[in-house]
């Protein structure tokens, strides 16, 4: 059975008095320990299909089931649940918080998780660790590079062992020695039985996939 | 990490914005604690003054009186069945239900009496009672101790032509001017007082009282149950209240403390919408940041109890300070405030508690939209990025 199932979804949103098909009828099927990578120009629907697969943007027709759960089946905040112990999310901007050190950025998602602190400080440097952080757990994200930055990103991504690490064009604020790095670092990852699903603009970056999905104007138009 | 955790890196982090938050609400509590210390310290120097200011009930003998008039032009009047109080009577007034806001009973025996070939009025006091009661007289020489001392009023040792430490013969006794009173502007200027037991025997009236005067006067004294209390003890004497004076006074102080409620609320109406609008712009602000919390998996309740945790540390910094600058405040004020030179501020842990509670309550309250909002934001929208 597979991991994630697409079953023909499709968004629309109001834009003034249009109405926009940001995706129009998708259907995909991701196995566990896939690394997919999801390409297609500006506008093309990717970064909306990752946010309906990550549980955050309620699509307007079609179902998103994973795991075997149907995720926008779920009643109140049982979807805000299933994404604090099933994904992982990586954003383009790494979106660490300011006023946290790589340590407790990290330990974000335990902050809901009822453990004791001893053993969520042992999940974060575990996390940092595997990044390759292991030296930097107090630095705030301002005493960090932007790749150091990426790589805290991703170690909060992993910290809680979610089904699916979902990110959103990770490289694309970085050079190009830093970009090999942290696509290096998912395959590495993914190469441990992390499924990877990657939003990305740079061609480069399929080289590092197992599977890559073209999308134009809302729908795929290969694979 | 926990919640909380959040809430305090992020206060630690804002520290000027969040200066400015608890100063705007601080300065709110800190009004209110002024205001309410000071109109309750001004309340207690009046009250302390109304008991110094001597009589508000007075007792004196019930007569029938009858006037006469005769086509709009008085005859004059005569009064009859004139009865007494009896010196046993007065225990009775210590045993009305309001007791214990009686502060001082003064009994007084009146009569005309000659001295030295001029007429006066001598009355007779209990000393102890009525220098309490007449805390304003200001006596030259000593305060009569014995039987055989008196004390004059300032008109009345003018026209006996007598000083502190002369002798005077009232019917063939011998009494030593212990005092004379400082010109009062009233009645009493022109008296002549004498322990009362010897003014009974000297005017033939052993065992009976002209009058009672009765202190009891406070904001809280229920006055008129008072007069009413005394009077069914007393059925032959009529029981008035004198009040207008201090009526006046406790309306001022009314007046006063409405309008300082009135002008707390405005400032603590300011302080709230300093609240909401700093809340408001924080949460705004913090869009990505709220947008990482929702898409890693934190519910609507742990983004409100962020908000509102933060709310609550700045309320509770504010509620504490709020308290200490007020009561500063009043210190400072309360000299310039206060009638009488010796009002003193009153601490009360109730006031404590109540500006650490209301600045809780409004920070929390004035927060709760900012949170609500905060934890409705949409994920997707909120990060953009997405």
């Amino acid at each position: 059975m597979a991991l994630i199932e697409i079953k023909n979804v499709k968004k629309q949103y109001a834009s003034g008095d249009d109405v926009v098909e940001a995706l129009r009828g998708v259907d995909i099927t991701i196995e566990a320990g896939e690394f997919i990578t999801i390409m297609g120009q500006s506008g093309s629907g990717k970064s909306t299909l990752l946010s309906v697969l990550g549980g955050m943007n309620h699509p307007t027709t079609g179902d998103v089931e994973m795991a075997g759960v149907r995720l926008y089946q779920l009643p109140g905040e049982k979807l805000a649940d299933f994404r604090a112990q099933n994904l992982g999310f990586v954003f383009q901007s790494f979106h660490l918080i300011p006023y946290l050190t790589a340590r407790e950025n990290v330990m974000l998602p335990l902050a809901i998780v009822t453990m004791s602190t001893a053993a969520k400080k042992s999940a974060a440097r575990q996390a940092l660790e595997r990044v390759g952080l292991g030296a930097k757990l107090d630095r705030l994200p301002n005493q960090l590079s932007g790749g150091e930055q990426e790589r805290v990103a991703i170690a909060r991504a992993i910290v809680n062992t979610p089904h699916i690490l979902l990110a959103d064009e990770p490289t694309g604020n970085l050079d190009s020695k830093t970009s090999d790095e942290v696509m290096a670092l998912f395959r590495e990852l993914n190469a441990a039985g992390q499924t990877v699903v990657m939003v990305t603009h740079n061609p480069d970056n399929g080289a590092y996939a197992d599977r890559t999905i073209h999308l134009r104007d809302g729908i795929v138009v290969g694979s | 990490m926990k919640l909380h955790t959040i809430s305090i890196n992020n206060l630690k982090r804002r520290k000027a914005k969040m200066a400015f938050l608890t100063i705007g609400l601080m300065v709110g509590i800190a009004t209110i604690v002024t205001l309410v210390t000071l109109t309750r310290s001004m309340s207690s120097d009046i009250e302390r003054q109304m008991d110094e200011f001597g009589a508000n009930i007075l007792v004196t003998p019930r007569s029938n009186g009858l006037s006469m008039n005769y086509g709009g032009i008085s005859l004059g009047g005569v009064a009859f069945d004139q009865r007494e109080i009896r010196e046993e009577d007065l225990v009775k007034i210590k045993t009305i239900t309001n007791h214990k806001n009686i502060s001082a009973i003064s009994p007084k025996v009146l009569g005309g009496i000659q001295i030295n070939s001029h007429d006066v009025l001598l009355v007779g006091v209990n000393f102890e009672s009525e220098m309490k009661m007449k805390q304003w007289w200001k006596v030259f020489g000593t305060e009569p101790k014995g039987e055989h001392e008196l004390l004059l009023g300032s008109d009345a040792s003018r026209v006996l032509n007598v000083s502190p430490g002369d002798s005077l013969d009232i019917k063939g006794e011998a009494f030593r001017v212990a005092g004379v009173l400082d010109q009062t502007g009233s009645q009493d200027d022109a008296l002549v007082f004498a322990s009362l037991p010897k003014a009974q025997r000297l005017l033939g009236k052993e065992g009976k009282i002209s009058m009672v005067e009765v202190a009891a006067l406070c904001s809280g004294c229920p006055i008129g149950d008072m007069v009413t209390q005394i009077a069914e003890k007393l059925p032959d004497a009529k029981v008035s209240a004198i009040q207008q004076v201090v009526e006046g006074r406790l309306k001022a102080l009314d007046q006063f403390k409405r309008f300082s409620y009135a002008m707390a609320a405005v400032v603590v109406f300011i302080g709230s919408l300093i609240v909401f609008v700093t809340m408001m712009g924080s949460v705004n602000e913090r869009t990505t940041e709220i947008g990482v919390f929702r898409a890693i998996g934190f519910r609507k309740s742990h983004i409100m109890r962020i908000i509102l945790l933060e709310a609550a540390l700045v309320s509770l910094l504010a509620g504490f300070l709020g308290y200490a600058v007020g009561m500063g405040g009043a210190k400072l004020a309360l000299p310039f405030m206060a009638e009488s030179k010796n009002a003193h501020l009153i601490w009360d842990s109730s006031v404590a508690f109540g500006s650490i509670g209301l600045a809780l309550t409004l920070g929390l309250l004035a927060s709760l939209y900012p949170a609500l909002h905060a934890s409705k934001m949409d994920p997707t929208e909120a990060l953009r990025a997405l």
